[in-house]
């Protein structure tokens, strides 16, 4: 959306004590802008006004179920993983109200809510989240209903990259194909290099829109080292990742599964809290909630994000559809790593490693995934071939 | 029996692509009770006219609608009118939540929110030409209503037209009037059973699935369509296939939750589909691999 098909792509240094500048010059052209910044001893996003707001010098340590801030020994802007939110919250508000009614003169009256969207710029997307974004894209502007609330949202967003530097403990995008390094997609996409000798970014134009933006700030040429020492970054960021996904016919082995007792197992560690649901860059899942006055005259619908693992979500008249736990965790992974790619033909986990980091019992899809593998390439007559 | 792998299970079958009518399909639109009738004990039907001049109310028999009632909350339920009758907007549902609670105590001039309609159709179209077999389990009888008055507004188009009607006892028989004015049609076979009997009943006992196997219907040019609770319509297959019917002229309609009709709100998901846009009648060899699975 934001990439123009006849831009080239330029590469430039932006020094980081003129970071400040591409703050302003967004500012200027009536961005509000969103970044990381630290709060509840998180990196969370939220509009930022400063570069002093982000989490400068700060980095984070990330296992199954833990999440913890530690100082860094260098003063780099962008030195962590991703936290417990994602730009999700931007694009599609978490709690909105969709519509008004009014009973009036015996009459009912439906006023539906103007979306006056704010004019965003999200900085700091890693590539796992601008591949999030794509998703959604297709979640919300795909085929079939288009959703004006992203729709608005989504049009006038400008995006600036950050690629990663460093892998975070339970990220494994470079097994999903989906990071460490974006090459399109975004605006500007930054790679941040720090060193005793210099602190700079490698700055890549992704568009029109980015191209005019690095115009307006304090930029020389990259030279051919420089660009070959951010590449570099990326790779060993790759290198760096434990985790990994094998996804390569996992759509069908995952069809086949249903009755797998594998389910049983996961199903009885899971606490169907929603955690994963709710910090997922993907999950849009989401219900209606509707409420009136004490007079009955006034009454309005909201839209609230939903998760998969509440018991009332598949609720029909005579019970819940999926009432077990492990009924609810097969929907949630089979839906991410299976069903999405039949709805959307994508999947629907960029390895960002969320859902497994704010765990609160640590399951990690990539281990659950793996036990399927493993057990039904290795026993033949737990394979459900009818499922 | 082999089940093929689903590839791509949700392209298998592309059910026909139904706008929804409004350009806002969140946004209901207010519709004034004209009527609101007690079917049997828990069913009742309500009709319905715009409240603000809407064009008339276009649908396929099997669509669904979002019926909002002021405070109380929105649900959807199946078009049970008469398709050649835009202007009146036919509801049959049970009362057994808050929303249909609600909608049973509403009197004539009483406005509701409706939106839609959503989903997809009974192919009755694509049956032409065959025997068709109605297979419907208590409420269920609602949304296959609609198809029945389609095929009977063009009869010579159809050859056997078979009626399989259960309930739980003779006082929930569903559109009773209506139910033994069909059976009356000499080119209709109405066959209608129940699993509990009165004292006064004489007619057939047992579940509706127990019909299938002595219906009068061609197996080989059969289309069946089916509506009631899963566990029915399961077994209501199986006869089915006993006969001889292909799995691929076999239809049923779904029923799961949901919230926003337009496949966002990811309530109604069965496998990988949205029952609300891909759904809610599906061919069976299509769901075949999900359906009975539990808590699917």
């Amino acid at each position: 959306m934001s990439t123009s098909a006849s831009h080239t792509q330029e590469t430039a240094i932006l020094q980081a004590e003129d970071l400040p500048r591409l703050l302003e010059a967004l500012h200027a052209r009536r961005y509000q802008v969103i970044g990381p910044t630290l709060s509840d001893n998180a990196v969370v996003l939220e509009e930022i006004r400063s570069v002093s707001e982000l989490p400068v010098g700060w980095t984070d340590e990330q296992e199954g179920g833990v999440y913890r801030l530690k100082r860094r020994e260098d003063e780099a802007y962008f030195g962590y993983g991703v936290g417990p939110r994602s730009w999700k919250q931007f694009l599609n508000p978490p709690n909105l109200r969709l519509w008004r009614a009014r009973r009036e003169n015996g009459n009912l009256q439906f006023m539906l809510d103007s979306q006056e969207a704010p004019k965003m710029a999200f900085l700091g997307v890693r590539p796992c989240e601008l591949e999030a974004i794509a998703v959604q894209d297709r979640v919300f502007l795909g085929k079939g209903y288009i959703d004006p609330v992203y729709a608005e949202r989504r049009a006038s967003l400008l995006i600036i990259v950050v690629q990663c530097a460093q892998a975070s403990g339970t990220c494994f995008c470079a097994s999903m194909g989906t990071g460490p390094r974006a090459e399109s997609g975004y605006d500007l996409a930054l790679t941040e290099v720090i060193d005793r000798r210099t602190h700079h970014f490698l700055v890549e134009t992704g568009s029109e829109r980015g191209a005019d933006l690095l115009q307006e700030i304090p930029h020389a040429p990259a030279t051919d080292a420089q660009i070959a020492q951010a590449w570099e970054i990326s790779r060993q960021t790759a290198r760096q990742q434990s985790r990994t996904m094998h996804v390569e016919g996992l759509k069908e082995l995952l069809y086949r599964s249903y009755e797998h007792p594998h389910w049983e197992e996961v199903g009885a560690r899971c606490l169907t809290c929603g955690n994963c649901t709710m910090v997922c860059p993907t999950c849009f899942c989401m219900t209606v909630e509707d409420s009136v006055d004490l007079g009955g005259r006034n009454a309005e619908r909201r839209r609230r994000w939903d998760s998969c693992f509440m018991m009332d979500f598949s609720y029909i008249t005579g019970g819940s559809v999926r009432y077990s736990p492990s009924a609810r965790y097969r929907q949630w992974l089979t839906h991410k790593l299976a069903t999405w790619h039949d709805q959307f033909g994508v999947s629907g986990c960029v390895g960002c490693g969320r859902c497994i980091t704010w765990c609160p019992v640590a399951i990690d899809l990539t281990e659950e995934v793996r036990a399927f593998q493993g057990k039904v390439r290795g026993s033949k007559e737990k394979t459900h071939e009818n499922a | 029996m082999t089940t093929p792998l689903l590839e791509n299970a949700a392209a298998a079958w592309e059910p026909p692509v139904l706008e929804p009518q409004e350009a806002a399909p969140m946004l209901p639109r207010p519709y004034v009770v004209n009527r609101v009738r007690q079917e049997t004990s828990d069913t009742f039907t309500v009709e319905l006219q715009s409240a603000d001049g809407a064009k008339p109310f276009r649908f396929k028999p099997g669509q669904f609608n979002m019926l909002y009632v002021l405070g109380v909350g929105e649900i959807p339920i199946s078009i049970c009118g008469d398709p050649s009758r835009p202007d009146t907007l036919v509801h049959t549902t049970r009362a057994v939540g808050v929303v249909t609670r609600a909608m049973r105590r509403l009197k004539p001039g009483d406005v509701l929110g409706v939106r839609g309609p959503f989903g997809s159709a009974w192919p009755i179209e694509e049956a032409a030409g065959n025997d068709v077999v109605i297979v419907a389990g208590g409420i269920g009888l609602a949304p296959l209503r609609t198809a029945l008055y389609n095929m009977l507004h063009e009869r010579q188009r159809y050859g056997k037209i078979v009626l399989l009607y259960g309930t739980r006892s003779p006082n929930d028989i569903l559109y009773r009037r209506e139910v033994e004015k069909w059976r009356s049609h000499f080119d209709l076979e109405v066959y209608v059973t129940v699993d509990r009997a009165s004292d006064r009943w004489r007619g057939n006992v047992g579940v509706v699935t127990s019909l299938i196997s002595r219906a009068p219907f061609d197996p080989l040019s059969t289309v069946a369509f089916i509506c009631g609770p899963e566990v029915m319509m399961r077994f209501a297959v199986l006869e089915l296939q006993k006969r001889g019917v292909d799995a691929q002229n076999v239809y049923l309609s779904m029923e799961r939750n949901m919230k926003c009709a337009v496949g966002i709100c990811g309530h109604c998901q069965f496998g990988p589909w949205f029952v609300c846009k891909d759904g809610p009648v599906y061919r069976y060899d299509v769901i075949e691999p999900f359906f009975g699975k539990r808590e699917v």
